[in-house]
Order: C-alpha cells, then sequence, then structure tokens
C-alpha cells in the first residue's frame, strides 16, 4: 500500500470528467481573456512597433507568427503524447479525451507553421520550399497529426481508438527532438533557433519581447481552445451520468 | 503503482526506446543524404560528386562577386573560413545575397573544380537587429556579438 499514490492527489482528481468540467469552467475565462489580451498586445506591438531586421526590412516581421505556431506544434504534439501515455498507463479517460482534444489543434498549428515559413521563405532565401532537415520534419509533424486524427476516426471504440492513436503518437515522438535540433546536426537552409528560454536571446530586447508576448499568448489560446474541445467531449461521453442531464435541461 | 500500471509504462517506455532507436539508425545511415548541401571543405577534399546535381553552401567571400556588365553573369566565391570554391551563375539573385552572407547554390561541380549554379538562395542566421543598432555598431566597429571588425570595415570601404 505504500507505494499506492506516487502521484499528487489533484491528478487523481483530474481524472473524474465531472471534477475536470467544473475545473475548467474556473480556469476558461482566465485563459480566454489572457489569450486575447496577449495576442492583441503581441500583434499591435509586433507589426506596428518592433524595428525592422537590417538585412530582411519588414519581412522579418512573420516571424511573430512563424516562430510561435511553430513552438506550439511541437509542444502539443509532446502534450498529445504524454497525455496518450498517461491513457494507456492509468487507463484515465480524460488523458485519451485530452489527446482526442489535441490533434486539430496541434495540426493547425504546424500547418500555420508551414505556411507562414514558405511566406517568409520566398523573399528572404528565394525559395518557398527547400527539402532539408528542419522543413522536411516538420512536415512530417503534420503528417503524424493527420495520421493520429485519421487512425482515431476510423475506430468505431473510442477506448480502442484512444489506445491506437496513443501507440502512434509515441513512436512519432522521436520526431520532436529531431525537429529541434535538425539545424543542429545537418546542414540546412533553415537558420538555428530563434527562441530559447535557456540561452541568452540573438535578437535585441525589442524584438525578443513582443516574440515572448506573443509566444505565451499562444500557449494561452491554445489552452482555451484545448479546455473548449475538451469539455464538449465530456459532455458528449458523459451524456448518460446525471451531473450532464441536470446540466443540460438547466439551460 | 500498481504491478499492471508498472508494466504498461515499462511497454510504453520500450516502445519511445525502439522509435529512437530506429530513427537513429536511420539517420546515421543517411547522415550525408540528410545534409543538404556541401561544404567548401568538402568539395575541395574530393568528398562532392563531380557532374552531379548537387547544393553548395557556405560564405560568399568578400570582394569576390563581380558582376558581367551586359548580362546576368554573376562569379562569387563561397567559403567556411577554411576552403574556398569558385561559383558561376546566370540569374537572379535572391535579395539577401550580399558579401559576407551565407548562400546555398544548387548545380554541379565541374573537373577543375569550378561550380556552377542553376539556383542560389540566401541563407540567414538569427541574429535578428535593427538598421539603426547596425549603423551604430559599425561606427563604434564592432559586429552584433561585440567583437572587433577589423576586415568588414576596410572591405565595406571599397564598395
Amino acid at each position: 500500500m505504500a507505494n499506492k499514490s506516487i502521484l499528487p492527489l489533484w491528478f487523481y482528481k483530474l481524472a473524474s470528467p465531472k471534477y475536470c468540467y467544473q475545473y475548467t469552467t474556473k480556469l476558461l475565462p482566465w485563459f480566454a481573456g489572457a489569450a486575447i489580451a496577449l495576442l492583441c498586445v503581441g500583434i499591435a506591438w509586433a507589426l506596428l512597433f518592433a524595428p525592422q531586421d537590417y538585412q530582411q526590412g519588414n519581412s522579418f516581421r512573420i516571424i511573430y507568427m512563424h516562430v510561435p505556431s511553430a513552438i506550439l506544434a511541437q509542444s502539443i504534439y509532446l502534450t498529445m503524447a504524454i497525455c496518450g501515455a498517461i491513457g494507456i498507463i492509468w487507463k484515465m479517460k480524460i488523458a485519451d479525451m485530452v489527446a482526442y482534444a489535441c490533434a486539430p489543434i496541434g495540426a493547425s498549428m504546424a500547418f500555420l507553421a508551414l505556411i507562414t515559413g514558405a511566406i517568409w521563405g520566398k523573399p528572404t532565401w528565394g525559395s518557398w520550399w527547400v527539402w532539408d532537415a528542419r522543413l522536411t520534419s516538420m512536415l512530417i509533424l503534420l503528417f503524424l497529426y493527420f495520421g493520429i486524427m485519421a487512425l482515431y476516426s476510423a475506430m468505431d471504440n473510442k477506448t480502442l481508438a484512444a489506445k491506437a492513436t496513443a501507440i502512434l503518437s509515441l513512436v512519432g515522438l522521436v520526431n520532436i527532438p529531431v525537429i529541434k535540433y535538425s539545424v543542429d546536426w545537418w546542414n540546412t537552409l533553415h537558420q538555428s533557433a530563434t527562441f530559447s528560454l535557456t540561452k541568452k536571446p540573438a535578437m535585441p530586447i525589442e524584438m525578443w519581447l513582443p516574440l515572448l508576448v506573443m509566444v505565451i499568448g499562444f500557449y494561452c489560446w491554445f489552452a482555451t481552445a484545448l479546455m473548449l474541445r475538451l469539455r464538449n467531449e465530456i459532455l458528449i461521453r458523459e451524456k448518460r451520468a446525471q451531473w450532464v442531464k441536470k446540466l443540460v435541461t438547466q439551460v | 503503482m500498481t504491478p499492471k500500471r508498472k508494466k504498461r509504462l515499462i511497454m510504453v517506455l520500450l516502445l519511445v526506446f525502439a522509435g529512437v532507436a530506429a530513427v537513429s539508425l536511420m539517420a546515421y545511415a543517411l547522415n550525408q543524404n540528410i545534409s543538404l548541401f556541401f561544404s567548401p571543405s568538402q568539395i575541395v577534399n574530393g568528398e562532392a560528386p563531380v557532374n552531379k546535381r548537387i547544393r553548395a553552401g557556405g560564405m560568399v567571400v568578400e570582394g569576390s562577386v563581380k558582376r558581367s556588365p551586359n548580362s546576368l553573369k554573376i562569379e562569387f566565391a563561397i567559403t567556411d573560413f577554411s576552403q574556398r570554391v569558385d561559383v558561376i551563375y546566370v540569374g537572379i539573385l535572391p535579395d539577401l545575397f550580399r558579401e559576407g552572407q551565407g548562400v546555398v547554390a544548387q548545380g554541379s561541380l565541374n573537373q577543375q573544380g569550378v561550380f556552377t549554379a542553376i539556383e542560389v538562395l540566401a541563407k540567414h542566421d538569427e541574429k535578428y537587429m535593427p538598421p539603426e543598432v547596425i549603423d551604430a555598431l559599425e561606427k563604434a566597429g564592432v559586429d552584433a556579438q561585440g567583437k572587433p571588425l577589423v576586415e568588414k570595415t576596410t572591405a565595406g570601404e571599397g564598395q
């Protein structure tokens, strides 16, 4: 019995769909508010007040969409894979639902990163697309997301679908360090990492701060979108539960 | 943790480990092919195939750019600061192409070690900088990292 709970109580509490639903009700407005505020401030700052780059001029500003979406695409994948692992190990329904909710959000972020990268690449590099390691591994990430979404929707049994997609996302997890270190391991056209919390930024603070605001804003937006999708999924799956019936009839 | 969960945890870890092992073996085997371009050192050492479509990447050597006055032909040299390779290109260059800038050229190498490019892409680094800051730094005679830039200022005067 001594080794029974190595994880804190809130972890087990969150596993209850009802508790999770109530908990996110409280969190949702905060994250939504923060996302709107940070993204508005960040976009205005990035587009109007941040200085130009000495070589690229204004086309440099696309970095403020490109870097946050690329970071998010990888973070969301990590979230999805960890939730998949929790779902497999602890048989936690909520973890399955979070993983399910993550996939389309992550796919949209990977797509946004690739599109903004292509638009940025044309004027600066001279090419929309190059098959270098960074760009290719990012494209693989997008296809992994598509594969996970397709696999999930191909199965009628939701428990089985969650298990299969969790295994696929865990195998695909190896792509994340490949994306991150591709620019260091191989010769690529893509430049090295722009944004790091551990290293001193390579750009001056008046360019870096709006980027930081945008990255945090994107994370808050992700949390908001995730909670909205998760709550939807909880209501659908728990539609026979007493508390859901009560909640729905109240409205 | 119950024994059942522990077993599943080990299975998950094994799965991730197997994935990592498979991909790292693949990456190791394909190491040459994953790199987008050959560096000037590799070309000079004969590691790059001759008369085959390849990419070469490096910094444009300061003062090496020669433009033809009545065509789009341009000649320049690229370097990785240990070896240099001459490049010939006919066409329009990207905006970021300039001396001291990284480029990746696609084309083929001839027997004499001259690279004929059919496409030149500009590479840029992650050190973004407002124009005023660069001007101020150049006046102070240092580069973005605070190192003195002796060669660059003399090359700049020649233009």
